[in-house]
């Protein structure tokens, strides 16, 4: 018996906390953690359970399962991904003494581009410093480099076996309760039971969909189907096309909600999120001036990967239960944005809630659901501001005013950066989608922007930076 | 440094933070050493040797006051920029995000206090921290309030200052 109460407090207030815990589900020492994917959410959560459980001086064991070998190049080593590492999770690494080295970060990425077809303009960080991480999940793209690269992914995971994560190299096939426990099962018919099984298998797995817990109310989240797409370019023409920029393109392409072309080492990503991306979709997207332009020649390369991964669009109902718990992709996601971000914050909630509370229902009620809620709260705001995205993509004359704000804003030193700081922050996925709102509340915000839309299309001056070109 | 780094690059003897202006941020050693140095009447003292992975400036985001020290790079290094903003917003939601500085800052007065123990050999044994940490805490206050110092004991002070400089000199040829 792994679970009981934990005892050896000395006086009355704690014993009697102590007796109360004892009807608690709570882990202690000895107790066996099992958790399903190595990917971001796995690996942030071996690593924080275990740091935490030896700082509250429990000792317990965590075996991550996770079969894909990330040192491999192509898709066999990669968990299909812009490979975006926000500005605002680079901090809070930073902070965390987590720290990602040049291997891991391809290219650190200091400005972004935004490309419509009214012009485009560069916006830089207010630091001018390079705050996000361009990295590959895997050890990179087939054919990649000819150098020692470690993949974001094999990173994080080597900082959980760190912390003492025990890593088994096998597929989950299958899940059952075995006297109340949650037991996992691999193909070589083993069975391992578990004090506690935490979930973070990703969207892109079956075993999500087949994974239940005892009261059979978790449902898993709701996706759609992206796609990526890597293009082998060489690290000088990296450099003189796209620098260290990130591209984001505003088109009016029916279906599309966001498109990104990331530099890094010698190859470029290209994302496309929107509703169910599909072959025309893509061929239509790369058909477009505004995209060819970013491309030697302007001619767009055959790329030497593709993929169609799904992404994770509505929260999963009810991710907890007594003894499991799903974090990242599996269970509640950013919309859209900084998805390694959200995993690393489920991810800690669900590892101090089971080190400081305890494992059973009530305990992540309290202690994860919050920080679940809050990423699904805000996400209500993401379809509003997403919304207002998809009209200036329609509407020419909106983005005429919006690029010319920007424009403006970039080019005057000491200008408030109204526009510039709601892209970048919409973009990057760096700030919470609340507060972006709440920043277009500003007496200047709408002032300014109606000022800029009757500029940008009637009076239409040729503004430096902002490049206009005729239809 | 190549493009695949995070942070700004600073090249050697570059300014991060400078004594006395405010600052809204801390920062995170990406690559490289730095030094930090205390600009006095008397001239300027290294403090300290910071190395890749440590966390410096964090007190502007604690409090409101100017930066007590200037770092500059050794040599080329990479330094990452920690928003206050950022750091604030979140620790709302995740105290638990500060153990990591908790943990930072309470090496440093660990750390400080064997310094202190150096510079007056014999009046404090290495081993006990806690009268090192009074001894530490002791200079801490007599170095805000110089104008005090000589005026109390002009004398005292000037020796003391002497003594501070050696131990400071010996301390950071220790460390490098
Ligand atoms: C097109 C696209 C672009 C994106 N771009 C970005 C971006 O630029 N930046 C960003 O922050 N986020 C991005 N995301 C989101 C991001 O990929 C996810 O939010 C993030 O990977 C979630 O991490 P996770 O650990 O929950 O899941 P995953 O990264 O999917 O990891 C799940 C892990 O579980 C393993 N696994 C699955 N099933 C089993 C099993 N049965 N047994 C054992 N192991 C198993 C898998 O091998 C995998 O390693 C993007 C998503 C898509 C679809």
């Amino acid at each position: 018996m792994k679970l009981g109460a934990r005892t050896g407090g000395q006086s009355r207030g704690i014993a009697t906390y102590f007796e109360e815990a004892s009807e608690r589900l709570a882990l202690e020492d000895g107790s066996r953690v099992g958790v399903i994917g190595g990917g971001p959410a796995g690996s942030f959560f071996a690593y924080f359970a275990l740091k935490m459980a030896r700082s509250a001086g429990i000792d317990i064991s965590v075996d991550v399962y996770e079969a894909r070998l990330f040192d491999q190049r192509g898709p066999a080593g990669c968990n299909h991904c812009g490979g975006v590492v926000s500005e605002s999770l680079v901090q809070l690494l930073a902070t965390e003494g987590i720290n990602l080295p040049p291997t891991v970060v391809r290219r650190g990425i200091e400005s972004y581009v935004l490309h419509t077809d009214v012009g485009r303009v560069l916006i830089n960080t207010p630091l001018e410093e390079k705050r996000i991480a361009a990295v590959y999940r895997g050890n990179g793209p087939k054919e990649s480099e000819p150098v020692e690269i470690a993949g974001f992914d094999r990173f994080l995971l080597d900082l959980a076996i760190s912390a003492g994560a025990n890593v088994v190299r096998k597929l989950v096939t299958g899940f059952d309760w075995d006297h109340g426990r949650p037991q996992i099962m691999t193909p070589d018919g083993a069975e391992s039971t578990y004090d506690l099984v935490a979930v973070a298998a990703g969207v892109n797995s079956h075993i999500v969909k087949t994974l239940n817990s005892r009261d059979a109310d978790y449902q898993p989240p709701e996706t759609l189907r992206a796609f990526i797409s890597e293009f082998h370019l060489g690290e000088a023409t990296i450099n003189e096309c796209l620098g260290n920029s990130m591209h984001v393109f505003l088109l009016d392409l029916p279906r599309l909600e966001f498109a990104a072309l990331i530099p890094k080492g010698e190859f470029a990503t290209l994302c496309l999120l929107g509703d169910d991306v599909d072959e025309e979709l893509i061929e239509s997207f790369l058909a477009t001036r505004e995209v060819k332009a970013c491309f030697p020649g302007n001619v767009v390369p055959a790329p030497v990967c593709h993929c169609f991964p799904r992404i994770n669009v509505r929260a999963a109902v009810r991710p907890y239960a007594d003894r499991i718990v799903w974090i990242g992709d599996s269970g509640v996601n950013r919309l859209f944005k900084d998805g390694i971000g959200s995993a690393y914050r489920t991810a800690k909630a669900a590892a101090k809630t089971v080190v400081f509370r305890g494992i059973s229902r009530a305990d992540f009620e309290r202690g994860f659901w919050p920080e679940c809620r809050n990423l699904i709260m805000d996400n209500w705001i993401a379809k509003l501001i997403f919304g207002v995205t998809t009209l200036i993509q329609r509407v020419r004359f909106l983005r005429r005013g919006v690029l010319r704000m920007t424009a403006l804003e970039q080019q005057r030193e000491g200008r408030k950066r109204l526009m510039s700081s709601v892209l970048w922050d919409v973009f990057t996925g760096s700030a919470p989608y609340k507060e972006i709102l709440l920043r277009t509340f500003h007496p200047m915000f709408p002032l300014r922007l109606a000022w800029n839309l009757v500029a940008g299309n009637v009076v239409r001056t040729k503004e430096q930076g902002v490049r206009e070109e005729a239809q | 440094m190549s493009s695949a780094g995070l942070g700004k690059t600073y090249a050697d003897g570059e300014v991060i933070v400078r004594q006395g202006e405010t600052g809204d941020c801390m920062f995170a050693i990406q690559k490289g050493q730095l030094e930090v140095v205390k600009h006095s009447k008397d001239g300027e003292a290294r403090v300290a040797v910071l190395e890749e992975g440590e966390i410096f400036g964090e007190m502007a985001i604690f409090e409101r006051e100017v930066r007590s020290a200037t770092v500059r790079a050794l040599g080329e290094a990479r330094v990452l920029t920690v928003d206050k903003k950022t750091f604030l917003r979140r620790i709302q939601e995740d105290p638990s995000l500060a153990f990591n500085l908790v943990q930072m800052m309470s090496r440093r007065i660990r750390r400080l206090s064997g310094e202190i123990a150096d510079l007056r050999p014999g009046s404090v044994p290495r081993s006990q921290d806690t009268l090192a940490l009074t001894e530490a805490e002791r200079q801490i206050e007599r170095r805000k309030r110089p104008d005090r110092r000589v005026n109390s004991d002009r004398r005292t002070g000037e020796r003391r200052r002497g003594t501070e400089r050696r131990g400071v000199a010996s301390a950071s040829a220790k460390k490098d």
